[in-house]
């Protein structure tokens, strides 16, 4: 029977596939004892030939499709099965202690992981640990008389589904065949998310019971546009969705030609459209999608991917291969922006109430000054190679941004004293995410190079609801005119104070929203790399002439989200042909 | 018994390939082949064996056969650590 859920959308386009269940099966065992020892060694052998013949043909498979770089791992899983210390330990067990083979095996198994992961100077043989559980899940598989799911082996058009996806899953996919991804978990910022908008494949996130809902085989839709997963559907919508599939490719396809050119509405004006990223391995979506500009690099990742505070010439790094991959346009860098959800196990913060109302982002910053001069040096040192902004996230007060441009100043006085190469023209701006910033945005404009309206927090903020929080997130209502307001009249201050401003929230890159912004007179718009080229179409369709009345209507007719959503789609209508 | 002492160079030590590429020279003779270092002997046919003594750069590390074909046995497994620039 046809069964819809609904998840996140989290890599849009559309695929009808049969779905391969990357689900783990139950390897659960009983230690038992066994009289027939020799017997009991038998079925073991026969569970490690079962498992090498399987890892041979997974290698081989993998080196055709994957290549053999990706192929080694199995190379080194196949010598495994054959070690004297380890499947010859467990026969030794099975000997010694008549005991079945699952317990032996996870005995003798458990020993490796635990030296292998007590090698904490050396990462390299911590990973191996992973190699171990890899090989003795096999041989229990086997054992057990279970199978385990083969990603390597898929030799035809598949949506994976699953639990939730780790880069290890997806290191083994190949792409060739994998049209789609749907999970339980994840949201927009997970790794099959990301991996899936790398990939461009359309991925539904977070549905929550999809792995529970379609059989291994059996047909299923993503719906990467809609953020919906259609199990089992009927031989029409089949149709419709295969349809709509190739109807968005071939949009795809003709967004791909404006990669080159610059964004213009139709009437002639011009606008920068930017990219968000997290790390310097985004920059092929920046290049591949045509970026004007970084207006957004979320530095936490430096610090979350991490085991220890990154030094200052890791960040260094970092920051100079972003600035440098720009050649001349401007890179915005925000500074750690760490608390709220975002947790750094090197870092202890103290539990609160309400995280998003607490220690988080610059007023760690301001706190824990030694990081942030860390982060400071860097972002100095980098400014040599390019255009360089530095945004603070989260500032309040006025009061601030004036301890954190004096930190700022501080450190650069002492680098240029030490006679360290610094950019010409850095900008420092902050962040328009509090909604006490928005309302005196006047007054902070004139201290300020440049305002970037963060809108996931103004929008929580101003409505006062957690957008997480499956109760209240109808709330959550980027179009209601109250945040309307807020922007119309941060965008408003930052222009009679002769500033720039921006928008770097994922409203940047959403289509209803964007002619609003246009109609204020945004200018700058960053969002996902993805995004682009959808919204430089949009903007090529829309006369500023016609704007007029749009933005009034939006911030003082109008009462709701609704009405908004519908003066925007009406409005595109009657002036896009 | 032959033996033979290395000093290691490698600055990954013995791990990932160079360990394969060692078990798997060991494991063309019939001679009992043994790995030393730090007081702990292992296997050197068996790659979870070398692989759990860590062996680092820097690290001095003795190589042991006895059988039959125990000269030719170290010879190889000598050629294989100068040919990987696993040890001098």
């Amino acid at each position: 029977m046809t069964k819809t859920l609904k998840g996140i959308a989290a890599s849009d386009g559309i695929a009808v596939a049969p779905a391969y269940l990357l689900v783990e099966p139950d390897l659960s065992f009983s230690k038992t004892s066994v009289n027939d020892v020799d017997a009991e060694v038998e079925r073991f052998q026969k569970a490690v030939k079962e498992s090498i013949a399987e890892v041979e043909q997974i290698r081989d498979t993998a080196k055709k499709s994957l290549g053999a770089d990706e192929a080694q791992v199995f190379e080194a899983h196949l010598m495994f099965f054959n070690d004297p210390e380890f499947t010859g330990a467990i026969e030794q067990e099975i000997k010694k202690q008549k005991v079945n083979g699952e317990s032996a095996l996870d005995q003798t198994a458990q020993k490796f992981i635990s030296i292998f992961e007590g090698m904490t100077d050396n990462a390299y043989m911590q990973e191996r640990a992973a190699d171990v559980r890899d090989v003795s899940k096999r041989l229990m598989a086997h054992l057990l008389g279970v199978s385990l799911p083969n990603p390597a082996l898929i030799d035809h058009e598949v949506i994976i589904v699953a639990h939730d996806l780790t880069p290890s899953d997806t290191a083994q996919l190949n792409k060739k065949y994998v049209k789609g991804f749907i999970t339980d978990l994840g949201g927009r910022t997970a790794h099959s998310a990301i991996m899936a908008r790398s990939l461009e494949l359309p991925a539904v996130v977070g549905t929550a019971e999809i792995t529970k809902s379609v059989k291994n085989g059996e047909t299923v839709v993503v719906d990467g546009l809609n953020g919906k997963a259609v199990v089992a559907p009927e031989k029409d919508e089949i149709s419709k969705f295969t349809q709509m599939g190739a109807d968005f490719a071939k949009q795809k396809a003709e967004w791909k030609k404006l990669r080159d050119q610059p964004s213009v509405t139709k009437d002639g004006k011009h606008y920068t459209i930017a990219a968000n990223i997290g790390t310097p391995d985004d920059m092929t979506g920046v290049r591949e999608n045509g970026a004007e500009a970084v207006g957004l690099y979320r530095t936490e990742f430096l610090y979350m991917n991490s085991a220890e505070l990154p030094t200052e010439d890791d960040q260094f790094k970092a920051y100079k291969a972003v600035i440098e991959g720009m050649n001349g346009k401007q890179v915005v860098i925000r500074t750690m922006d760490i608390g709220g959800d975002k947790h750094l196990p090197y870092l202890p913060l103290p539990e609160e109430m309400n995280p998003f109302l607490g220690y988080r982002a610059i007023r760690i910053s301001l706190k824990q000054q030694d990081i942030f001069r860390t982060q400071l040096r860097a972002l100095l040192r980098a400014s040599a190679y390019g255009k360089l902004g530095i945004m603070f996230p989260m500032i309040g007060t006025l009061n601030e941004f004036r301890q954190a441009k004096k930190i700022y100043e501080e450190e650069k006085a002492k680098l240029l004293k030490k006679g360290t190469k610094i950019g010409q023209d850095i900008q420092v701006g902050m962040m328009i995410e509090v909604p006490a910033a928005a309302i005196l945005a006047d007054q902070f404009a004139k201290e300020v190079d440049f305002f970037s309206i963060g809108t996931n927090d103004l929008i929580q903020y101003t409505m006062a609801a957690d957008r997480g929080n499956e109760h209240v997130s109808y709330l959550y209502q980027p179009y209601n005119p109250s945040v309307l307001r807020l922007v119309k009249h941060t965008i408003d201050a930052a222009h009679q104070n002769g500033i720039w401003c921006g928008m770097c929230g994922e409203a940047a890159g959403d289509s209803v929203m964007f002619p609003l912004l246009l109609g204020m007179g945004l200018d700058e718009y960053s969002m996902s790399a993805t995004s682009i080229l959808r919204i430089r179409s949009q903007m090529k369709k829309i006369d500023t002439n016609d704007f007029k009345d749009l933005v009034d209507q939006a911030i003082n007719v109008s009462e709701t989200n609704e009405d908004n959503a519908k003066l925007v789609s009406d409005f595109m209508a009657k002036h896009t042909k | 018994m032959e033996k033979r002492d290395f000093h290691i160079i490698a600055e990954t030590g013995i791990h990932a390939r160079p360990a394969t590429l060692l078990v798997q020279a060991a494991s063309k003779f019939g001679s009992d082949v043994n790995l030393e270092y730090n007081g702990k002997s292992v296997n050197l046919k068996s790659i979870m064996g070398v692989m759990s003594l860590g062996v680092g750069q820097g690290a001095d590390v003795t190589i042991s056969a006895e059988g039959e074909d125990e000269k030719d046995a170290v010879a190889a497994i000598s050629d294989t650590m100068k040919k990987e620039g696993l040890a001098e």
